[in-house]
């Protein structure tokens, strides 16, 4: 076989080896059989250059249930102080909570989410500073497939000219009209759990729990 | 030191905390116990375990929702509890290493706390408080085999699920617990104050927590009103003592013959059943009456004095076994509706007076709270979604923002209160929290004047929607005007009432070419038969259009409309008077399938239909294409048909 581009030879750290060859394996097709990844970041800002995450936050779901044993929350350190973030500051300085660099984030995150589904709401930001942060460890970028619940829930809406379909909706007006509680809004672990219920419910909805096929997932728009 | 951080279990942990046994636990344990918990989704009707399973590794605390406890016994399924916020199930028999006893099925969606037992075992045993609370808990099957077992409660509240019938009068009679209480000097007037705050026909007369006395509506008639003691005599002048008390555990039956030997209307509990011991609790006779009697009447009054969403929560559940009981008693169709609607109308009163009560201000202005849709038309006999809208008094433009805040804040509460008793959001948020449904009169006004003089497909939806409102609170002056206003702008206009008979027949007949049943053909109920949209909504439509065209106000109900149009239009009385029929017996229908499989009803699975429903749906049906052949030639209507 003729290779028209030589591969260059990986030279990436053995915890991306290792998180890579995991998508060597095909996902299960059922909804139920899948595990989810449901995830949300706290960063400094909107910009994706500029900007740094903060936190890391989220639960896993497995048919049904979600494992507090297993919650992921992470703190990163920041190089200089922005005032921005004296809120999560506080947290880590109130909470004496430990903190670790974007690397060592980054090798836990991996190796928490695996070849899970990502889910977020709005979900492009949560992975697009994700991979901000590969980038500058000079890594590719996330290799998992990702589910935004903001385009699930504007599938729940029923089909009417009286509702604009194109519509944002945000985590809060989410959780408000699937009646979920929201004591923890704006940390990344209480968004997380947010998201995972509302997530859950639009399963419901959609009727595609459990024996629905994952693919149908990603036709949702 | 430095740790790392779990939010989420210190969230639930939090929750926790609120109820028995974990108030007592230490936060460290709390925090153990909270970071083993797995989140359990479940939604309505799904079973948690079965009857006769071997235990699960667990056990479960409803975080939110509500779990039914069933056993089957000789194939008879009876609910023997209902779990909801806080309350532990299915802890017992992984003490006992037993099979689980009964089943445990959610009422609604839910979402559960699963705790393992490994991580709950080892602090039970260190913990003296959570063990006795487990032991009393326990023991109390002792009364009533498997009624309390699985209960995380030591006490309950005062309303409670349905008994089963036979063994009612031996159940231990449900108290109050928060005792309405003054002392025995406190002025008359400032005790029949208190009372009627708290909507409550007696208060207890205490003095270092020892029952001395009562005051009733009663005694204060007797003596203040026919003018034997002056409005501020003190308290202990009046009250009927000794108090007639008795301990815990008292059943219904002993109350109520208890009640009757000393007539008198109220018992106190105490400690040790003397008046010599601190009251707990009072039970009164009103409390036993709505307890036991789900006859409309009380179940009204229980309403209009409800003062938790829980409680209005429990209602609701006694009126649908009331509905359900109305069904399977062949109670006339005209009845039922009337009957569900005053109930439903009593709740939705309630929940706006809550609402208002918990507004930081009274309203600003006049204002009415219309109830759009099914619940409008009187036809709400399930739970079906809420469609509602808020008409305020015209006011200075500078001020109209400001006021429709205030009445949107109002609608959120509202809308709320009414999700939480079971009435869901509307998926096209036709509810007055949305903006666009706050609207002051002249808005109102203006809003139909655009709707009738350029009908599109949309505005004639939307007219549809909202010609068939119903005051619901407030100023009836307000909605008149709207009425007043519509027959105005319909008066011979051609145009918009064409448009309405096309919209009226735009769901064709039910029945396909070989008068086989057309059932949707994809979505969430893919091969079901939509009842809502081929049948009901077509003879709704009718209805609606063809009471117009006669300008009458104030009959919003499609049998009834039909009944007054058979009056109206005497060479068509015929074909009325079987829309009426009609009107009923589908709503009578959808009613029946709604109970049987705990939904809206609107979607009807044809294979579980008998051959005699098919036939009377189809019989149906044909009236319904009738009068929308009727409709079709008196106004016109040919497009694309």
């Amino acid at each position: 076989m003729i290779r028209f581009f030589k591969r260059k030879p990986s030279n990436h750290p053995d915890f991306w080896k290792k998180y890579e060859a995991l998508f060597q394996v095909k996902p299960p097709e059922y909804v139920g059989d899948n595990r989810f990844v449901i995830l949300d970041t706290e960063a400094t800002g909107f910009d994706f250059k500029k900007d740094r995450v903060l936190c890391i936050g989220a639960v896993s779901l497995q048919s049904n249930v979600i494992d507090i044993s297993e919650v992921f929350e992470i703190y990163i350190e920041q190089e200089k102080f922005n005032p921005e973030t004296v809120k999560i500051h506080g947290i880590i300085k109130n909470d004496k909570v430990k903190t670790f660099t974007e690397e060592e984030a980054l090798v836990q995150f991996l190796d928490y989410i695996g070849n899970s589904v990502l889910v977020a709401h709005h979900a492009n930001f949560d992975i697009t500073m994700i991979n901000q942060m590969l980038k500058r460890l000079r890594l590719p970028k996330l290799k998992n497939r990702v589910l935004d619940t903001m385009t699930l829930y504007r599938a729940t809406r029923i089909n009417s000219n009286l509702i604009d379909r194109d519509k944002n909706y945000s985590l809060d007006q989410v959780a408000e009209n699937l009646n979920i509680s929201v004591k923890d809004r704006h940390t990344a672990a209480g968004d997380a759990m947010i998201t995972a219920i509302a997530f859950l419910k639009i399963l419901t909805k959609l009727n595609k729990k459990e024996k629905g096929k994952l693919k149908d997932l990603f036709r949702v728009r | 030191m430095q740790k790392t951080k779990n939010t989420i279990a210190e969230r639930i942990a939090d929750f926790l905390k609120r109820f028995p046994p974990f108030e007592v636990l230490k936060p460290d344990q709390l925090l153990e116990i909270a970071g083993g918990v797995k989140v359990v989704y479940a939604q309505k009707g799904e079973t948690i375990f079965k009857q006769d399973d071997t235990g699960h590794s667990q056990f479960y605390v409803v975080h939110k929702g509500a779990v039914s406890i069933q056993r089957k016994d000789d194939e008879v399924v009876a609910t023997l509890d209902k779990c909801d916020e806080g309350d532990i199930f299915g802890l017992r028999p992984l003490f006992a290493h037993e099979n689980y006893m009964m089943s445990a099925i959610t009422d609604e969606e839910s979402i559960l706390y699963a705790i393992p037992i490994d991580t709950f075992k080892p602090i039970v045993k260190k913990n003296y408080r959570v063990g006795q609370f487990l032991i009393e808990n326990f023991a109390s099957n002792t009364e009533t085999p498997y009624s309390r077992e699985h209960r995380g409660k030591l006490y309950s509240d005062e309303e409670m699920v349905q008994n089963t019938a036979e063994l009612y009068e031996l159940q231990p009679v449900r108290y109050v617990k928060k005792i309405i209480s003054c002392s025995k000097d406190e002025p008359v007037s400032k005790a029949a104050k208190m009372m009627s705050e708290n909507s409550v026909g007696s208060i207890l007369v205490i003095e270092n927590d020892i029952p001395l006395g009562i005051l009733t509506d009663k005694d204060i008639r007797n003596n203040i009103a026919i003018g034997l003691f002056p409005i501020d005599a003190p308290v202990k002048e009046i009250m009927s003592s000794p108090v007639i008390c008795y301990p815990k555990g008292l059943t219904i039956a002993q109350a109520q013959v208890a009640m009757m030997k000393h007539k008198i209307s109220h018992i106190c509990i105490t400690k040790d059943g003397t008046p010599h011991s601190k009251a707990i609790g009072i039970v009164s006779e009103h409390d036993i009456v709505v307890s036991q009697g789900n006859n409309p009447a009380v179940l009204v009054k229980a309403i209009q004095r409800a003062n938790k969403t829980k409680t209005l929560k429990s209602i609701r559940g006694r009126i649908m076994h009331l509905l359900n009981g109305f069904i399977q008693q062949d109670i006339p169709m005209t009845h039922v509706s009337r009957i569900m609607f005053e109930l439903n109308d009593a709740t939705i009163k309630r929940v706006l007076e809550r609402s208002i009560k918990k507004m930081p201000s009274p309203p600003p202005t006049r204002f009415a709270w219309m109830s759009l849709g099914s619940q409008g038309r009187k036809e709400q006999l399930l739970h079906t979604d809420q469609d509602n809208a808020i008409v305020f008094e015209d006011v200075p433009d500078n001020i109209k923002e400001e006021t429709r805040a205030y009445y949107i804040q109002l609608a959120k509460k509202a809308n709320k209160g009414l999700n939480n008793i079971g009435y869901d959001y509307c998926n096209a948020d036709m509810m007055a929290r949305n903006p666009k449904w706050c609207l002051s009169l002249s808005e109102w006004k203006e809003q139909f004047t655009n709707w009738m003089t350029q009908p599109g497909d949309d505005e004639i939806l939307l007219c549809s929607i909202f010609f068939d409102y119903d005051i619901s609170y407030g100023d009836i002056e307000l909605t008149n005007q709207i009425a007043d206003h519509i027959f105005e702008l319909s008066d011979n206009n051609q145009l918009f009432l064409t448009a309405l008979a096309s919209s009226a027949l735009r769901n064709p007949s039910p029945l396909g070419f070989f008068r086989q049943f057309l059932v949707e053909s994809n979505g969430e109920y893919k091969d079901f038969f939509d009842l809502k949209k081929r049948a009901i909504m077509p003879i709704t439509d009718a209805g609606r259009l063809l009471i117009l065209q006669h300008k009458i106000k104030n009959i919003n109900n499609t049998a009834e409309r039909f009944e007054k149009l058979a009056e109206l239009e005497p060479q068509n009385k015929e074909l009325y008077l079987s829309c009426s029929y009609t009107a009923k017996a589908l709503s009578k229908f959808r009613t029946k399938q709604g109970l049987l499989h705990n939904d809206t009803g609107r979607f009807i699975e044809l294979d579980t239909l008998s051959k005699e429903e098919k036939i009377k749906l189809k019989r149906c049906f044909k009236t319904v294409s009738e009068v929308q052949e009727l409709i079709k030639l008196r106004f016109k209507v040919h497009s694309f048909i």
